[in-house]
């Protein structure tokens, strides 16, 4: 028992990560249906550039801050303008491939101007085990959790409770209505990809003192984010959050009691059933739009 | 006019034709090899085209076909079989394969069928992966012979590149036929309009499943003359990026238009070994051309081709107009 214990923590560890990163990519399609393939890469850039700032020998704490400007600048402002703007009107495949080829350059960037090994990367919590109902747990697992909780909860705050956030909604919801009712839509929509880039910069701190920074691992890691957004519902973000969750622990526990061979067949299947049986995510609406 | 563009059509299609043929003969080993896997990618983004640009259905799976047909051919060969009878299983494996992977796409649509076709995509990654029995697991399968074709053996690089052509020709010429027959207009309707395609008796749940069972095939194609090119496959090749490689070749090329593929191909292959010099560069360079060409003219480079003849042909068919005008006037 305590094993599984200790797999179901670790799994919802992992699953906040991927709950962030889901969260933002639903966000991202919501308001502006981009299909972000490169969202994986969004979580493994941050981490060089807070690396960066360090080797330019910034203290830890000013390299996050600035780390999570600089992705605020380049994943929000910039990608918004220079690749999706121009692109947004002219459907969802021919932006869903330019974010691939995004990846594609961002990776090779990073390989060319950082290094091609994986780099260490202090975490920002202490290592070291706690006890809890007498089961050893990581600190780090733990501060994983409460993150990834403060910042998910901030974000449904801000959504559910300010009037910034209801506008936002409704900019999502019927762009046309709500340019009616004096919602500024396009400043809306770049709210949410300066929320995407600032939860993904968030994930980036969180997952790196674990996996390591390494130009690929954004591979493993933006997939998952898009079997967890999917599983929940597309166009929820609690359903993110829940699918974040979900597929975290079910990996996690397929890698114990599968085999460790297949358990990344395990997420895989799950999205299939889901997709086949309850297409609108296990907590979405059935969609509306016809795109 | 259109009686004057034809032979000038295929004349220049005779051309590039030859030009495949006699310019290669003095290209060293390397340049033959990546000419043949041009070929090769070639055939599998046409399957593809088929099903994306013309019947509609997003498939993120091309990439696993080319390595069901792969496995196949090296399997079989190695076990002693002639390359055309491996040809026909990966043909029959993928056809079928393809056919069941179309069921979900009577459900979903879109990007759920992409997600689909991705989660796919990833099950025969660890298929190829973990079957070690059957697939060599990560060790792969090396050794896979080439044919002997009329008793010319195709060891060497220059005759096996002329297979991989051959069957280009082969391909090409089918699809040509496929898209001008009925089920090519009824693929299309299939993506222009579902709904009024089956008001007017097309049975839209066989062409979706046809639809993904023809491209898949010709994704197995492609792989099972991938497999005696490289002479040795694992399962890295065949990964969820070749998916995402071929669908980027489709859309780059032109979704749709029949010689999109051709050229995307072309540009995903070609490019970046002509970057090469850049070194470290040419990958990054590769997707800021891709991104560059994408946002402006997000139909790709065959859209580019395409506005400008409609804009000519609006332009010539506006002059002719006041042309007519002025002579009714001046009749007047």
């Amino acid at each position: 028992m305590s094993n599984l214990f200790d797999l179901l923590v670790a799994g919802l560890a992992t699953g906040a990560i991927y709950a962030l990163v889901a969260v933002g990519f639903t966000l991202l399609w919501q308001t502006s249906q981009t299909i972000n393939f490169a969202q994986g890469e969004f979580v493994m850039l941050p981490a060089f550039l807070m690396l960066a700032a360090m080797h330019a020998g910034a203290p830890f704490w000013l390299a996050i801050i600035l780390g999570i400007l600089l992705s605020m600048i380049l994943l929000g402002l910039a990608f918004k303008m220079l690749l999706v703007d121009p692109m947004m009107r002219h459907g969802v495949l021919p932006l869903a491939i330019a974010t691939m080829a995004l990846a594609i350059g961002i990776k090779e960037a990073v390989k060319q101007f950082f290094s091609a090994e994986a780099s260490p990367f202090p975490s920002i919590v202490p290592t070291g085990d706690v006890s809890i109902l007498g089961h050893a747990v990581s600190l780090q697992s733990i501060g994983v959790l409460v993150v990834a909780i403060l910042a998910v909860f901030g974000l449904t705050t801000l959504l559910n409770r300010t009037s910034l956030g209801h506008q936002m909604q409704a900019a999502a919801q019927n762009p046309t209505v709500a340019r009616i009712i004096g919602v500024p839509v396009e400043r809306m929509i770049l709210l949410t990809f300066l929320i995407n880039a600032f939860l993904v910069a968030l994930a980036s701190l969180l997952i790196t003192p674990i996996y390591l920074a390494k130009f690929s691992s954004g591979e493993v890691l933006g997939q998952a984010a898009f079997i967890a957004a999917i599983v929940g519902g597309f166009n929820q973000v609690r359903g993110a959050i829940a699918g974040g969750l979900l597929i975290g622990v079910l990996d996690n526990l397929a890698a114990a009691y599968v085999s460790t061979q297949y358990r990344a067949a395990v997420p895989m299947i799950f999205l299939i059933a889901v997709i086949l049986f309850r297409p609108q995510g296990l907590l979405g609406r059935a969609e509306e739009r016809t795109v | 006019m259109s009686g004057f563009a034809r032979p000038l059509k295929i004349a220049l299609g005779l051309i590039v034709v030859a030009g495949l043929i006699v310019i290669p003969m003095n290209f060293n080993r390397y340049g033959l090899f990546i000419l043949s896997q041009w070929a090769v990618m070639t055939i599998a983004a046409m399957g593809l085209n088929l099903t994306l640009g013309y019947a509609g259905q997003v498939s993120l799976a091309q990439g696993a076909f080319v390595g069901i047909g792969a496995y196949a051919s090296a399997i079989m060969t190695t076990h002693g079989w002639p390359l055309p009878a491996a040809i026909a299983a990966a043909i029959v494996l993928a056809f079928a394969v393809g056919w069941v992977l179309g069921y979900p796409a009577l459900r979903v649509q879109h990007h759920y069928l992409a997600f689909v076709t991705l989660a796919f995509s990833t099950l025969a990654f660890l298929v190829f992966r973990n079957e070690s029995w059957l697939t060599g697991g990560i060790y792969g399968i090396s050794n896979i012979p080439r044919p002997h074709i009329l008793g010319i053996a195709t060891n060497k690089p220059l005759p096996f590149y002329y297979i991989c052509l051959g069957s280009l020709a082969i391909v090409s010429l089918a699809v040509w036929w496929l898209i001008r027959s009925p089920w090519g207009r009824a693929f299309m309707a299939l993506r222009e309009n579902p709904l009024r395609a089956q008001s007017l008796g097309i049975d839209t749940r066989r062409y979706t499943l046809m639809a993904f069972a023809i491209g898949s095939a010709l994704g197995g194609v492609a792989g099972a003359l991938y497999a005696p090119l490289t002479q040795y496959i694992d399962p890295v090749p065949f990964n969820l990026s070749l998916s995402l490689d071929l669908l980027m070749m489709v859309i780059v090329g032109g979704a749709g238009f029949y010689f999109g593929p051709f050229l995307g191909a072309m540009i995903a292959v070609l490019l970046p070994e002509w970057l090469r010099f850049t070194e470290g560069y040419y990958l990054m360079l590769y997707a800021i051309a891709v991104m560059g060409l994408l946002i402006w003219s997000p139909t790709g480079i065959l859209g580019i081709l395409d506005r400008y003849m409609a804009a000519r042909r609006t332009k010539a068919a506006s002059a002719l107009r006041a042309v007519a005008k002025s002579r009714l006037e001046t009749a007047q």
